[in-house]
């Protein structure tokens, strides 16, 4: 049954049904209530919901409930990602599960409160400092973010890895209508054999992302990027929309994406014949499939919200098979369909 | 006079720190002329006279659980 | 004449036995090893899990046969709490320095203390950063010189040290806080019953629980252990005066 929800709402709720039940989180717009709904419905559900002092504490709450081997998730805005990324080091080097919902607002600094994409880098090349990677996805519309909420969890505790949804100001606050996904049962969750939990019966078990001999590190470190190997190997995902004859494909994602299928069917009209590559796993990103459409076509053009993220993705993937164009806005400004438009006609010329 | 207690000294433990022997009542604990393989001159008793009470002073103030405390009673028979 | 050969004191049995990588005479040791006692005389190991911090006992999760991790610097209550929520019945302690505890974690600890967080910290105080080569700690007395203050701790341009003992007992979700220090056997003593106490308020759900031990870091002070002890008593309990400043407990455990 499908019901008319806020993006922050859908998310949280999708999350419970997931099996999560330990929220931590602070106020920041555009996504203070995913934080408030979560108040509200976790001692709904017996689940634990936590206000933090700032997202410093925020994160690190996250690593040591993720310590317990339970599914655990917060969510923020830009200025609060950026404060959780020493952390994010942390879990990544931990090999911690957990889930942060990143709402993107315009930056840097404190910005404003309007969508953007501009924290791409941030999420796929690493905010913290380190060889890490988190899985990132970028659902584009509140269906797609709900049903994603648990292949989120799923691929975390798969992979011991974090992963980020990244989505926008205007998914986070905009309402459609919602089919919820059903729910797990967390009875069925076993408790993983890295969990700290209490020692009882058994040898002591450590967490750590810590170790002063280099080649000791090393080895965790080779162990990390096996991981991430998998992870490119086999859970790479992505949207085509109507590229089969496509002279142009525009590469975007998350709201962007959703614009530019308006654009992709305007321009049509007009006799452009434009299609839609949307990855949605922006980590790891599908640059084979970008390749080998690339050599189709006459003209990529990607477009954003941001100066030029994912463009440097997207021209990786292309590796020089074609032309590679770019338009985007950022700080907040969202690109009506009509500028878009404008630029694809440009490059039809 | 019998012996009431004494302490065994991991002496690869030891670092030398000398609290156990600051602490020590009966000053039956010194640094051994000998050194163990971190390079320091490790604790010993030393207690010819059977003065150890077994109080276990040396054992509260060593940073490296080197100490084990015995004491020993007379058997009541 | 038979005897009876009975050990009244050895190695407890939730320390590791991995040698500790501490100075000689650091009292890191003395206090690593009454946690552990307090865990086995209160039968609790197998139901503990710990959070060490960044400083010179970043490795005190491997020193002890607990469940444990290590948290980035200053974190620890953050991630305790993480943990303590997770599972409220577990016991969840951390193990902090001064840089720790009352630089950079200090958001973190008095937020925990605030919320009542149902979790026992161990907080060692030494005046210094001991890890990083002695540098000037918030703890570090007034004219006292460290490698970052080396004309002597001036207010003007550093402050006061800071007392976290007393900061954190006007919250009222502190249960139980104490200072003490651990420089003679009977200090020892005093010390042990302290952090017995703390890990019972835990037990008993009445909140956030701390000891501070004033402690020597001979290496950084550049004295002899026993010196450092002496410097101790009579400077830093001058500063950092022993005794309790909250207890919630009374009637209670």
């Amino acid at each position: 049954m499908k019901m008319l929800m806020k993006g922050t709402e859908a998310i949280a709720e999708a999350a419970i049904r997931a099996g999560c039940r330990l929220y931590f989180g602070y106020p920041i717009t555009p996504q203070s209530e995913l934080t408030e709904y979560m108040a509200k419905r976790m001692p709904e559900v017996n689940g634990v919901f936590l206000q933090s002092e700032s997202e410093v504490a925020t994160v690190n709450m996250l690593y040591g409930a993720a310590c317990t081997g339970k599914r655990v998730m917060t969510s923020t805005s830009s200025p609060g990602f950026s404060l959780m990324q020493e952390g994010i080091s942390y879990m990544a080097g931990a090999e911690l599960p957990a889930v942060f919902i990143n709402v993107m607002r315009g930056g840097p600094g404190l910005g404003d409160i309007q969508p953007s994409q501009s924290d791409y880098f941030q999420a796929t090349k690493g905010g913290g400092h380190g060889d890490y990677r988190m899985i990132v996805l970028a659902p584009h519309t509140l269906q797609e973010a709900a049903n994603i909420m648990g292949e989120a969890f799923d691929l975390a505790f798969k992979y011991r890895m974090l992963v980020t949804i990244l989505v926008d100001g205007m998914i986070g606050q905009m309402m459609e209508p919602v089919e919820l996904p059903e729910w797990k049962n967390i009875e069925e969750f076993k408790e993983p054999d890295w969990a700290l939990t209490g020692a009882k019966d058994r040898k002591p078990r450590k967490v750590t992302s810590f170790d002063l001999d280099p080649y000791e590190l090393e080895k965790m470190n080779l162990r990390y990027q096996a991981t991430y190997k998998k992870v490119t190997e086999n859970e790479v995902r992505y949207e085509e929309f109507k590229i089969a004859d496509a002279d142009i494909i525009v590469v975007a994602y998350g709201t962007m994406a959703r614009i530019v299928k308006t654009v992709v069917d305007s321009a049509r009209k007009e006799g452009i014949k434009v299609g839609l590559f949307r990855p949605i796993t922006l980590w790891p990103f599908p640059y084979e499939r970008l390749s080998e459409i690339a050599g189709n076509v006459k003209h990529i053009l990607t477009v954003e919200m941001s100066y030029g993220q994912m463009l440097e993705d997207v021209k990786l993937g292309v590796n020089g098979k074609t032309d590679v164009e770019f338009y985007g806005r950022s700080a907040g400004v969202v690109p009506t369909p009509m500028e878009v438009l404008e630029a694809i006609k440009k490059i039809a010329r | 006079m019998a012996k009431k207690g004494y302490v065994e000294i991991d002496s690869d433990r030891c670092k030398g720190c000398g609290l156990c022997i600051n602490a020590c009542p009966q000053h039956v604990l010194r640094f051994s002329d000998k050194f163990n393989d971190k390079g320091y001159h490790y604790a010993e008793l030393y207690d010819p006279d059977d003065k150890c009470p077994g109080c276990a002073f040396c054992y509260y103030m060593c940073p490296d659980v080197c100490i084990t405390v015995h004491r020993v009673t007379e058997e009541r028979v | 004449m038979a005897t009876v050969d009975k050990i009244v004191a050895q190695m407890p049995k939730s320390l590791s036995k991995i040698e500790f990588s501490y100075c000689p005479g650091c009292h890191h040791g003395i206090v690593h090893r009454l946690i552990a006692e307090v865990i086995d005389e209160l039968g609790i190991a197998g139901r503990t899990l710990m959070v060490a911090p960044v400083g010179c006992s970043v490795f005190a999760y491997n020193f002890f046969d607990l469940d444990g991790t290590v948290a980035a610097h200053g974190r620890a209550p953050a991630v305790a709490t993480g943990m303590k929520r997770a599972l409220p019945d577990r016991i969840v302690f951390t193990y902090q320095g001064d840089g720790d505890l009352a630089s950079i974690g200090t958001a973190e600890i008095v937020h925990a203390a605030n919320r009542g967080e149902n979790i026992t910290t161990i907080f060692i105080n030494n005046a210094v950063y001991g890890m990083t080569g002695g540098q000037m700690a918030p703890t570090t007395l007034l004219g006292q010189k460290t490698t970052t203050s080396p004309y002597g701790r001036e207010p003007k341009a550093n402050g006061y040290p800071i007392r976290m003992s007393e900061m954190l007992s006007t919250l009222d979700g502190a249960a139980y806080i104490e200072r003490t220090m651990v420089t003679t056997p009977q200090n020892v003593i005093k010390t042990k019953a302290a952090i017995k106490k703390a890990f019972q308020a835990q037990i008993k759900g009445l909140g956030f629980s701390m000891v501070e031990v004033l402690s020597t870091c001979p290496t950084n002070w550049g004295m002899t252990p026993i010196e450092a002890m002496k410097w101790l008593e009579e400077n830093m309990t001058k500063t950092f005066p022993l005794g309790v400043f909250v207890d919630r407990t009374k009637g209670m455990i």
